[in-house]
Order: C-alpha cells, then sequence, then structure tokens
C-alpha cells in the first residue's frame, strides 16, 4: 500500500484542524503561563544594568548554549526547513548546512573578543577605539535595522501560523495573535530582561528538541532506521523520483537562481556573526572560555537539529501525498506529527500535532523576545545614554529607558506585523542575514583586528554595508514584479538578485576598508592596545 | 624584554597597554590565536562555498549514487556537518592548550599591578 493513499485527505488548515484547537490552546496557555511565572520569578532578581542587559553574567557555558539555540532556530528554520525539504528535497536541506556553518566564525573570531571587551551590546565594541557618539549611533541604527526585519519576518509569521495550524482565518482573530504575541514578548523583556528571556530561550530549546527528537525517532522507527529507504520513499511519493534528492529542483532553475542560491549562502555564513541578538547573549556569561563553550554546545544542539530535519522533511515527503503539503511548506511538520502519531482522527495523531504546534508557537515567543530585548538594549545603552546623554545617565536611567525602549519596539513590531500579515515576508529573515554580515561583521572584524581601522572606517562600513543590502532588496524580486513579491503588482525589480550578499557583503568590507584609508584621522593606537589586550587576555573583563 | 611588564603593586594607574601589546608575550599570544584562526576561517568558508557551488554547477557529479539512496550530494552536506563539529573540537583544543594558558598569564600579571 503506497503510505498516502490512506492519509489523502488531511488538509491540516481547512476543517481537520478546529478540532485540534483545545489541545493546542490549552499546551500553549500552559508555555505562556510558565514562562511568564518565570519572568516574573527572573524580574525579581533584576535590579541593575547588569542584570537587565546581561543577566547579571552568572549563566554558565551550557546554558547559555541552550539559550543561543533557543535564541537561533526561529520558526522560519523548524518549520520553513522542514517544509523546504518536504517540497523541494536536497535543496532544502542545503539551506540548513549555512545556518550551522556560520557559528564557526562566531566561535573562532567573535565571541570571546567581545564576551573580554565589551559590556552590554554590539556597539560597545565597535565603538571602543572610535569617537563614541557617530559610531555608537550608526551601531545602534544597525542593529535597530537587522532586528525589526527578523521581528517583522516572525510576527508575520505568527499571524500566518495560527491561521495553518488552528484555522483560524479572520482577519481579526489574525490580528489579535500578532497583538498577543507582541504583548507576551513585551511582558517577557520588561518584567524578566536578560535573565527572563534567557529562562524562556533555554525552556523553549528544550521543548523544540524533545519534539523533533520524539518526530525524528517515530520516522526512523517506521523507515527501520535506514536512511537511505526514508530517502528512497520520499522520492518516489515526491513523484519527481531521483531528482528530489538531487541539487536544483529549488535554486536550479535559471543562471539568476544559482547565483542567487551563493549570495544567499555567503549572507548565511557571515551573518550569524553579525546578528545583535546573538552577539547580546555572549555577555551573559562571567568569562571568554565560558562564552566559547556555550558556542561549542550550540553548535551541537543546533548541528543535531538540523540533522534532524532531514527526518523531518523527507519524512514529509515520504508520508505526505505532495498535494496536501501547502506552499511555502510551513505546515509540513505538524503534518508530519499527526500523521506519524496514528494519524487523523487518532488520539497519538492529535496529540504529537498539538504538541509541535505549541512548540512552534513557544518557538516564535523565544525569537521574537531575544529579538526586543537586543534592539531595546541597543537604543537604551548605546543611543539614549551615549549619545543623547554623553554617558551621563544613572543606571537607574538608563535601565528605565531601556524597558521603556522595549515597550516601543514591541508596539512597532506589532504595527508592522499587523500590516505585513497579508505581504510575503519570509525574505526579510534572509535579508536579516545581509545586513548583518555587510554592515555588523566587517566592521566588527576590523574593529577587533585591523589596527588601521577609523571612526570613518566604520561609519562607512556600517552606513554603506546597511544601505546597500536595503536598497538592494527594495529594487529585487523580494519586494516587486514577481508573483511571490510582497507587491506582486508593482514592477520596479531592477536588481535580478534575491539575496543582496554577494555585492553588499564585499562592498561593506571595501568601504571599511577604504574609509580608514581615506580617513584624515589617525587611528587611535593607544585605544587599539587597549582593546587588543583586553579583548584577547580577558584583562578587565565587566 | 621578553614578557609583559609588571606593574607597581598597589598603584591604581591603568596598565600600559602599549608596551603590554608590543612585549614578546604578548605578540606570542595573538600569533598563536591568528595564525589558527585566520586561515582555518578562510579554509572552512572555501570549503562551504565549494559545497555550494557544486550543488549548483555539478549537478551530475553530485547526483552521483553512492550507497543506495544516498548520493554525493548528501554526503558532501553531512560531510559539512562533520567539519563544522570537528573544526570547532579542534579550536577548542587548540585554545585551551595555546591561547587560555598564555593569556591568562598577562592577564593575571596586569591585574595583579593593577
Amino acid at each position: 500500500m503506497s503510505p498516502y493513499q490512506q492519509l489523502s485527505a488531511v488538509p491540516l488548515a481547512a476543517g481537520g484542524a478546529g478540532e485540534h484547537r483545545p489541545l493546542i490552546i490549552a499546551l500553549f496557555a500552559v508555555f505562556v503561563a510558565a514562562t511568564l511565572g518565570l519572568t516574573v520569578w527572573a524580574g525579581r532578581q533584576t535590579k541593575g544594568a547588569e542584570d537587565f542587559y546581561a543577566g547579571g553574567r552568572q549563566f554558565s557555558g551550557f546554558q547559555n548554549g541552550l539559550a543561543i539555540s533557543g535564541d537561533y532556530m526561529s520558526a522560519a528554520s523548524f518549520l520553513g526547513i522542514a517544509g523546504a525539504i518536504a517540497l523541494f528535497g536536497y535543496d532544502g536541506f542545503l539551506y540548513s548546512i549555512g545556518f550551522l556553518v556560520a557559528w564557526l566564525v562566531a566561535l573562532l573570531l567573535v565571541a570571546e573578543p567581545l564576551r573580554n571587551s565589551g559590556r552590554f551590546t554590539m556597539g560597545d565594541v565597535l565603538a571602543y577605539r572610535m569617537r563614541q557618539r557617530p559610531v555608537r549611533t550608526a551601531a545602534g541604527t544597525s542593529t535597530i535595522v537587522v532586528s525589526i526585519f527578523y521581528l517583522l519576518a516572525q510576527m508575520a509569521g505568527a499571524g500566518a501560523l495560527v491561521t495553518l495550524l488552528l484555522g483560524i482565518t479572520s482577519e481579526a482573530g489574525k490580528v489579535a495573535v500578532v497583538v498577543l504575541v507582541g504583548i507576551v514578548m513585551i511582558l517577557y523583556v520588561t518584567i524578566g530582561g536578560m535573565k527572563g528571556t534567557t529562562w524562556v530561550q533555554m525552556i523553549k530549546a528544550v521543548l523544540l528538541i524533545a519534539g523533533t527528537l520524539l518526530i525524528t525517532f517515530l520516522v526512523a522507527l517506521k523507515f527501520h532506521f535506514n536512511i537511505s529507504s526514508l530517502l528512497g520513499a520520499a522520492a518516489e511519493n515526491s513523484r519527481k523520483g531521483a531528482a528530489f534528492l538531487e541539487p536544483g529542483l529549488k535554486y536550479g532553475a535559471t543562471a539568476t537562481s544559482k547565483i542567487d542560491f551563493i549570495s544567499l549562502g555567503l549572507a548565511l555564513v557571515l551573518g550569524t556573526a553579525g546578528l545583535p541578538h546573538i552577539l547580546i547573549r555572549f555577555y551573559t556569561v562571567p568569562t571568554a572560555k565560558a562564552a566559547r563553550k556555550s558556542v561549542n554546545w550550540a553548535i551541537g544542539i543546533i548541528g543535531v537539529f538540523y540533522l534532524m530535519t532531514i527526518a523531518l522533511g523527507f519524512g514529509a515527503a515520504a508520508l505526505i501525498k505532495p498535494a496536501d503539503i501547502e506552499k511555502p511548506g510551513n505546515t509540513a511538520a505538524p503534518q508530519l506529527a499527526e500523521v506519524i502519531g496514528g494519524g487523523a482522527g487518532s488520539t497519538g495523531g492529535a496529540v504529537l500535532l498539538a504538541l509541535i504546534s505549541a512548540v512552534a508557537f513557544a518557538t516564535i515567543l523565544a525569537v521574537v523576545a531575544g529579538l526586543t530585548l537586543a534592539s531595546s538594549s541597543s537604543f537604551a545603552h548605546d543611543i539614549y545614554v551615549n549619545v543623547l546623554r554623553k554617558g551621563e545617565a544613572t543606571e537607574k536611567e538608563e535601565v528605565g529607558a531601556a524597558r521603556w525602549a522595549t515597550v516601543g519596539i514591541g508596539a512597532v513590531a506589532v504595527v508592522l506585523g499587523v500590516f505585513a500579515r497579508g505581504l510575503n515576508v519570509a525574505g526579510l529573515v534572509a535579508l536579516a542575514f545581509a545586513v548583518a554580515a555587510s554592515a555588523n561583521l566587517p566592521t566588527l572584524l576590523y574593529s577587533l583586528f585591523w589596527k588601521r581601522f577609523t571612526t570613518q572606517g566604520a561609519l562607512w562600513s556600517i552606513y554603506g554595508g546597511l544601505a546597500s543590502s536595503v536598497l538592494l532588496v527594495l529594487f529585487s524580486p523580494v519586494v516587486s514584479g514577481k508573483e511571490t513579491s510582497m507587491f506582486p503588482g508593482a514592477h520596479f525589480a531592477v536588481f535580478p538578485l534575491e539575496n543582496p550578499g554577494l555585492i553588499s557583503i564585499p562592498l561593506g568590507f571595501l568601504l571599511g576598508w577604504l574609509g580608514s584609508l581615506l580617513s584624515k584621522e589617525e587611528p587611535d593606537a593607544q585605544k587599539y592596545a587597549e582593546l587588543e589586550v583586553r579583548s584577547l587576555t580577558g584583562t578587565g573583563a565587566h | 624584554m621578553s614578557a609583559a611588564p609588571t606593574l607597581d603593586p598597589g598603584t591604581h594607574e591603568p596598565p600600559d597597554y602599549q608596551q603590554v601589546q608590543s612585549s614578546a608575550e604578548f605578540d606570542e599570544l595573538r600569533r598563536a590565536h591568528r595564525s589558527f584562526a585566520f586561515p582555518l576561517t578562510a579554509a572552512f568558508i572555501v570549503w562551504y562555498l565549494v559545497y555550494v557551488v557544486l550543488s549548483s554547477y555539478a549537478g551530475g557529479f553530485m547526483a552521483t549514487k553512492v550507497v543506495g539512496h544516498l548520493n554525493v550530494a548528501f554526503v558532501l552536506g553531512l560531510a559539512q556537518f562533520v567539519t563544522t563539529f570537528l573544526i570547532a573540537w579542534w579550536y577548542s583544543r587548540h585554545a585551551a592548550r595555546r591561547l587560555d594558558p598564555r593569556a591568562e598569564a598577562i592577564k593575571s600579571r596586569l591585574e595583579a599591578g593593577a
């Protein structure tokens, strides 16, 4: 019997979803209640700036590794990659590899020196040897831009997810969900600060890994722990045959899409180490050695997770009728959970579907909390205290500003999320990686390792990388001209690639170099000596 | 001079970082980090890009069957996971043996003096 015949009539989004709704909502409510309780507990211990921004720097390497994984594995990677594999086979799997390899850049070049020389934000390190106000302004701007793009994709994703998982199709329902996500995330961050957010991310990581392990185990059991027979079944059931297991179904269509994929790969591998919400996690551990240990744990956890997406994605491709997987495939993982648990109507299927759906919501909440914290920290610490108040604010004023900034940025994210809910914003996560790789990574690496780097170089690389990546996307097929664009009706896509990285990343590096060479100002040798010694030895680390 | 300067105990002057930076001891630490991390970073980025480029332009080669339904594309993809784990382990071992003791020595001298 071909496996999908027995499962053919299970469109998740329509009628089938309704009956699972109470269970999904109950599980999710338990998660929200438990994490909010934890947040209040964490909030009681959050007094000074070090608590709010860095969780008191008391987390262990393992705890932070878990939290990093929870911060990093977004709904896009959980639902998105499983879905991409289910639809495009091998090309979907290709995606996850860049997300993992990228961690080596963080491990070898960024995590430890950042921990040693900064206090709370990426801007601390970028502005260390430079003129504070212009560089802090630039660092704050790029932090907020990267985080807002990322946040927007997650918020809009939350709206789309409930439609698919809970069968809520009314516009008011979707708006309500986006607002609810916004309120919960603002509560996490304002009350619990970094400590509360870290615990939420740790719990979410454990849930996500546990849920994925369970599904992976059940899929493996079904295929007798034989990966070749899983792949074979997926290829057959997908109706695409061997091509399903080969490169090309998603990215191999045209010469442009091939170059686009290289551009995407470059952004993925170089973006991670420039994502502000990841960088601030390195401040939550006491030493650089603990920061190294946390990246190692993160690489292990994230690596195992992405390996399991093979089981999730190809399992879905093998067991679900291709026509039932709705594009762009975000429901493939929950659908697989239902099928592998015993099919529609069975108790096992209902429980597993509810479990995976609740995990998906938890995933969104933990990620948006981390993003909001990163942008409000940078706003309060870089822009408010060091630019507007010229470093003259009290600690109490600073934490107050960070809390208000959280409310403000949360509100902006909700409003944008509501407006963007009908738009195709999946491309924004890749854009956030491209901006991080073009604006933040060059500046970070030059600051840490190049003695001739100057304030002008830093400004050129941040603003140049930021502007070029954003502008190239604005004039790309992501925004207009294609059926899958944000505005399919408009036509101003003069730049052919969906991902700007191939141009904007080298440009960011080039501008940082050129800006420094053409600078009239001499680099501050005294400050660089201080930064270099501190970043490599940990002398005077906070 | 071969060692980083020690500051007089009891003074609260910040260390002379430029003097530390130009000491032979610090130079060794910097070299131990850079000579390991920089080439290795270049190598894994190139290895990843080669894999991406092969996926885009060498479809026939990547489709070659290795075992059962496993083809070269999968084997290379799984190899990316393996090399990532190995490099993380290798760097951490290098750091524990060659970087941490050096960094610790300089740091404790500076902080004892400060």
